[in-house]
């Protein structure tokens, strides 16, 4: 379990790292196959049915679905294959150690981990809930947005499993579908931006609310 | 101690025969130096050796005050640096001088210099500290503005100036609240204070911090040192960044015996300065295009290294661990004396480079290994020591302190943990860096071929300058292979320094039981390098060389002007750390079918001058410019305000006094 | 005595005559990806045989350097070997060799940057410049890696460290993360295939093959000799942390080190049959990310509970 782990939080780093956009995607997809891998591991059997269906069910929606949804809308959108970032990729790198250090040492103030879980998981939900929330600020394009969000619903699913321990199956289902519906959203938010103004960075948004004023 | 006034006495004395004399300046000053120091020399290795201490009070000025000089192991340990590099600085000065009248006018603060560094670390109170300090800051100024006549070196001037007079307000306040609590200005009675409020000896030791480090060169107070030592003939240039910034860590570690026990963040705050100062310093010395400058930088990380050491030191005092003080304290104090062996012995051979080729700038240069090789070899010798590579001293020492970082790795946890890790990496990166900024001086300095045409003829220089650089080149192997027999020296050193009981410093051994192997290994090293160097040769026996041009890729006229520049060397470095950099580019391109010249040029500014001093003086000159209107130049004006401060505190003295 | 005398023999005759072979070996992994034959697996010996017998040619512009860096290179690299243990306890060890370990082969690098710079040629200059900058970026890892030993053995000896596999599980996470991280390592201080490309022969591009184009004869082959000295080091190092020495002396543990450098050699081939080089801009971030990867195995070895 411990290996899934150390996946999980290097998967953070290396989205940190890449420029390429449908690299990011695929190690988002990684990401979320090994944390639907995990409550299975958790438990160790096959025995109980929600687990097993919840797993699938995570490994469907957050390895198979969105992805396939992110990439469509790279397609349809024909958006460069690359991310720009405000700080650049050698300091998202030193950033993202810096947020791991930070986690880790904040280990004695976290709530331990519930006994299936490592004292390790709580640290490695901080720390890629962190990197979300840094990729969500760090980086301009609409596309890259979703996927820091992404990774941000992950550190927390992952936060929810270690301090739960047991898995609420409908509390995550309805996790899951407001991220389906967000990423829905997000979609079509993209692909309208981009048949407006030829381009999906956020940062123009900004314009949008001058223009109103203006017309006001 | 009488051996150590005499040696004063000569030094005043022959400042003052080199000062009234018409010819013999150089005669007497350089002379004296010599002198002076070796029969200081002499008294402090016996004061050292056989740790003497002796204290002694001079007249009474006033009736509270006397001045008393005195020496123990931690003087004597300074004072043998201050008084062996001198004395090679004089002689090297002797030879620097000839023919160089316009240097000559500042000559007679040389000696005087040497005389109040060496008076600063012997001073054991508050008071006398205090004047010599100041001494030694007005002495120094005089020597770096000796070109006066160039606008840069007034600026470097001015910077000094005005750095060590703050710095030095810090140290007034710091002796004022130890006076207050004591009601003494003797170290003694300070050292035997117990008991401080842990607020107050916070405020004490960040003074001291401030103050001293100002000196030392710590980031971000290391401004004036890149604009300094440059300015100055590269004598004093060495003398100031050999030793007399290490007044500054003299001064920190003697406050640091006044106050008391450390808590954990002292040591934190020094490993954490440390480390910046050594990556910074690192650095910015790698795009520096002036050989002088770019080793005042290198200044910069060496005590942020030494820093490092003490600051482990301090957090092995605070975490109880015996032997992490050991290394820690040890591995700077020794990095001290290397520091001062190799960059003395690295200044002076850019002071040859510029006494030769009159010029700094390194990308003007090139080849002069074959035209110079005395004072390229030695300088290879400093250089390949301060990247703290065996078999010379600089590993020794880094070897100490990376000794004790690893072990407080293994044995601390939390806080503690971190700022080691911070600094076994750190450093390491910072050794990184020095290799590349090194390489690069070297490289582009002493081989290749010549970059501008050098009109003169390039000769090496007389042999009162190469004497020097051989026995500091020298000194360098030997504080690599036999560091063991300065550690006794060290130990006692340590006794002085540190508030640990005695029998826990009887860890000494343990040290030595480290220091041993390694110290072999590198003898192993050194035996294995001439064997594989022989066998080399011997493959060559018989066997035809011919000498051809260098491979050029086909090019039909290659020209010394093809070769890599220092720049280019650094750029992927400082492409890297661009946005510390903000550098400021001029590039005016080639055009055209038949392109007109084109230039390219970097100007690159310090990280701590442009976000922490320029604001902070801006703002003062905004709050303070109302002042500027009372300056008139009127000499009446200056009296009036004299005279209506006498007479408020008269009144003051009238109303609340009594 | 005569068993310690045995055992040196052995370390030194190791040391000397293996190396050249795992260059051949990862010759033949890269061929046989190409559908080739490949030359065949002593190919390096014969090479150095061949430089050795020859003369040499001299660049004009070179002073004393440039002969002095070939012996001073390749002595750093056999006082390295003479610290890393291979089979048993390394003939040189002590309490921080680890730190004389990484300086010495800095003072390698620092020597074979000054040779390169000696004959002043442009290309040379700039393969001295991106060795200088990278070798730095790697120094960080390299040291957060060593810290991480240090702390997870309680250990500063090379020795000690590497004879750890009766007392610890080897394939903790902490201990592969910091495989990954010797295997980057390796990759760059040897200019294996992402960082730097070994066969190509077109001088912009190239890092260390770049900084030795004006050496010939038996110069040419003290260094050639020197960089599969270098490599067999690092490979050895690589495959310790996971293949620790067994503290056995015997032909059987002699046929074990060699299978698992041949491993490594193995994967070395692998890889750089199906990646292409990186941009050189590239470079200083995969280091970064390195280092990145060896402070979470610290991070885990520290706070993440007991090996």
């Amino acid at each position: 379990m411990d290996w899934l782990l150390i996946g999980i939080i290097l998967s953070a780093f290396f989205l940190l790292g890449f420029s390429r956009l449908s690299s990011c995607i695929y190690i988002v997809a990684l990401q979320g196959a090994m944390l639907s891998a995990l409550p299975l591991l958790a438990k160790g059997s096959f025995q109980e049915l929600h687990i097993v269906l919840m797993s699938l069910g995570t490994f469907a929606i957050k390895a198979v679905a969105m992805p396939f949804l992110l990439t469509r809308s790279i397609r349809e959108a024909s958006i460069r294959q690359e991310v720009e970032p405000i700080v650049s990729l050698h300091l998202s790198l030193f950033a993202g150690g810096g947020i791991a250090v930070l986690a880790f040492s904040s280990i004695k103030a976290l709530p331990p981990a519930l006994p299936p879980f490592s004292p390790m998981a709580v640290p490695v939900a901080l720390t890629v809930v962190l990197i979300g929330f840094f990729l969500l600020v760090s980086r301009t394009k609409a596309i890259t947005q979703v996927i820091g969000f992404l990774v941000l619903e992950n550190g927390v699913f992952l936060f929810g499993m270690n301090l739960v321990g047991d898995f609420p199956a409908i509390v995550e289902m309805g996790v899951l579908l407001d991220l389906l519906v967000g990423i829905f959203v997000m979609g079509i938010m993209i692909y309208h931006i981009n048949r407006t103004f030829d381009h999906i960075d956020t940062r123009v948004l900004t314009a949008l609310q001058e223009s109103e004023e203006e017309t006001e | 101690m009488d051996l150590f006034f005499i040696s004063l006495c000569l030094l005043i004395l022959s400042a003052l025969l080199s000062f009234l004399s018409r010819k013999g300046t150089r005669h007497w000053g350089c002379g004296g130096v010599f002198a002076g120091s070796a029969i200081g020399l002499v008294f402090s290795v016996q004061a050292l050796v056989q740790n003497l201490t002796l204290t002694k009070s001079f007249g009474i000025l006033l009736p509270s005050l006397s001045l008393t000089f005195g020496i123990d192991a931690l003087s004597a340990f300074f004072l043998v640096a201050i008084f062996g590099l001198s004395l090679l600085t004089s002689l090297y000065a002797w030879g620097y001088l000839e023919n160089q009248d316009l240097l000559l006018p500042s000559l007679p603060f040389f000696p005087l210099l040497v005389a109040s560094m060496a008076a600063v670390v012997t001073a054991q109170d508050g008071f006398l500290f205090l004047i010599c300090w100041e001494m030694m800051s007005l002495t120094s100024f005089f020597l770096v503005v000796t070109e006066h006549k160039l606008r840069e070196v007034r600026h470097a001037g001015w910077i000094y100036l005005v750095a060590t007079h703050l710095a030095t307000t810090f140290l007034i306040v710091f002796f004022v609240l130890l006076y207050k609590k004591t009601g003494s200005f003797l170290f003694d009675d300070w050292a035997l204070l117990i008991s401080i409020p842990p607020f107050l000896s916070g405020l004490l030791f960040f003074l001291a911090l401030v103050g001293f480090g100002t000196k030392a060169g710590i980031f971000p107070f290391h401004v004036w040192l890149p604009h300094a030592h440059p300015a100055a003939p590269s004598y004093i240039s060495a003398l100031m960044s050999g030793v007399m910034i290490k007044t500054g860590i003299y001064g920190l570690l003697r406050a640091l015996t006044f106050l008391g026990l450390p808590p954990l963040w002292w040591g934190g705050c020094l490993v954490g300065i440390g480390i910046l100062s050594a990556v910074f310093g690192v650095l910015y010395a790698l795009v520096q295009h002036d050989v002088k400058r770019l080793l005042a930088y290198h200044s910069v990380e060496n005590i942020g290294i030494i820093m490092t050491g003490i600051g482990l030191g301090l957090i092995g005092i605070a975490e109880g661990n015996a032997m992490i003080t050991l290394l820690g304290l040890g591995g700077g104090l020794l990095h001290v004396w290397n520091h001062a062996i190799f960059k003395g012995l690295l200044f002076m051979g850019a002071g040859s480079v510029l006494h030769v080729t009159h010029t700094r700038m390194i990308e003007q240069l090139g080849g002069l290994l074959k035209k110079m090789p005395v004072t390229g070899v030695t300088f290879l010798m400093g250089a390949v020591a301060i990247c703290g590579l065996p078999p010379l001293n600089g590993f020794i020492s880094e070897f100490l302190i990376y000794s004790g970082l690893f072990r407080g790795a293994q044995s601390l946890s939390g806080l503690s943990l971190f700022l080691v890790v911070i600094g076994i990496v750190g450093i390491a990166f910072a050794g990184g860096l020095a290799l590349a900024c090194f390489t690069k001086v070297f490289g582009v300095v002493f081989l290749g071929e010549p970059r501008s045409c050098q009109k003169e003829k390039i000769h090496e220089v007389p042999l009162t300058m190469q004497i020097p650089l051989i026995v500091l080149s020298l000194l360098c192997l030997l504080g690599g292979i036999f560091p063991q027999f300065v550690w006794s020296s060290i130990a006692r050193v340590l006794e002085v320094i540190s508030p640990l009981p005695k029998a826990v410093l009887g860890h000494g051994d343990g040290v030595l039981g480290l220091l041993h192997p390694v110290v072999y290994a590198c003898l192993i090293f050194l035996g294995l390098g001439i064997v594989v160097g022989l066998l080399g040769r011997l493959l060559y026996r018989g066997r035809t060389i011919r000498h051809a041009v260098t491979w050029d890729c086909g090019y039909a006229q290659p020209s010394p002007r093809m070769q890599y520049t220092a720049s280019s060397f650094a750029q992927p470095i400082a492409v890297f750390f661009r946005v510390l950099f903000r550098p400021h580019l001029q590039f005016q391109k080639p055009g055209g079918i038949f392109p007109g010249p084109s230039s390219f040029a970097v100007q690159i500014a310090d990280f701590a001058e442009r976000i922490f001093f320029q604001p902070l003086f801006s703002q003062c000159d905004r709050i303070f410019g109302f002042i500027r209107k009372i300056q008139k130049g009127r000499v009446q004006n200056y009296l009036a305000l004299i005279f209506m401060t006498l007479i408020v505190l008269l009144l003051w003295e009238v109303w609340f006094g009594i | 005595m005569v068993s310690e005398l045995l055992k040196l023999t052995g370390h030194l005759a190791i040391l000397l005559l293996i190396p050249p072979i795992f260059l051949g070996i990862i010759a033949k992994t890269k061929a046989f990806f190409a559908g080739r034959k490949g030359p065949p697996l002593l190919q390096v010996y014969y090479d150095l045989f061949k430089l050795f017998c020859k003369g040499g040619v001299d660049s004009r512009s070179a002073s004393f350097m440039i002969r002095l860096a070939p012996g001073i290179v390749l002595s750093t690299l056999l006082m390295a070997g003479l610290l890393l243990p291979l089979l048993y306890e390394a003939p040189i060890h002590f309490r921080g060799d680890l730190i004389l370990f990484a300086y010495l082969l800095a003072l390698g690098r620092f020597f074979t940057i000054l040779a390169a710079l000696d004959v002043g040629s442009s290309f040379e200059g700039m393969g001295a410049s991106r060795e200088a900058a990278f070798s730095a970026f790697s120094e960080l890892a390299f040291f957060m890696a060593l810290v991480t030993l240090a702390v997870m053995t309680q250990s500063t000896s090379l020795s000690h460290i590497f004879q750890w596999g009766n007392t610890h599980p080897t394939f903790h996470p902490a201990v592969v993360l910091l495989f990954i991280s010797f295997f980057l390592i390796l990759l760059t201080e040897n200019s294996r295939m992402p960082i730097d490309d070994p066969n190509t022969h077109l001088e912009l591009t190239m890092i260390h093959e770049v900084m030795i184009l004006d050496y010939s004869g038996p110069d040419l082959g003290l260094i050639l000799y020197g960089a599969t000295l270098k490599l067999f080091l690092f490979m050895a190092l690589t495959a310790s942390l996971l293949w620790p020495p067994t503290g056995l002396f015997g032909f059987q543990e002699i046929g074990y080190l060699l299978a698992k450098v041949a491993g490594i050699a193995v994967v070395i081939g692998v890889v750089e049959s199906v990646k292409s080089r990186l941009r050189l801009s590239k470079i200083p971030q995969l280091l970064v990310a390195n280092l990145v990867i060896t402070t979470l195995a610290l991070l885990i070895t520290v706070l993440g509970g007991p090996i």
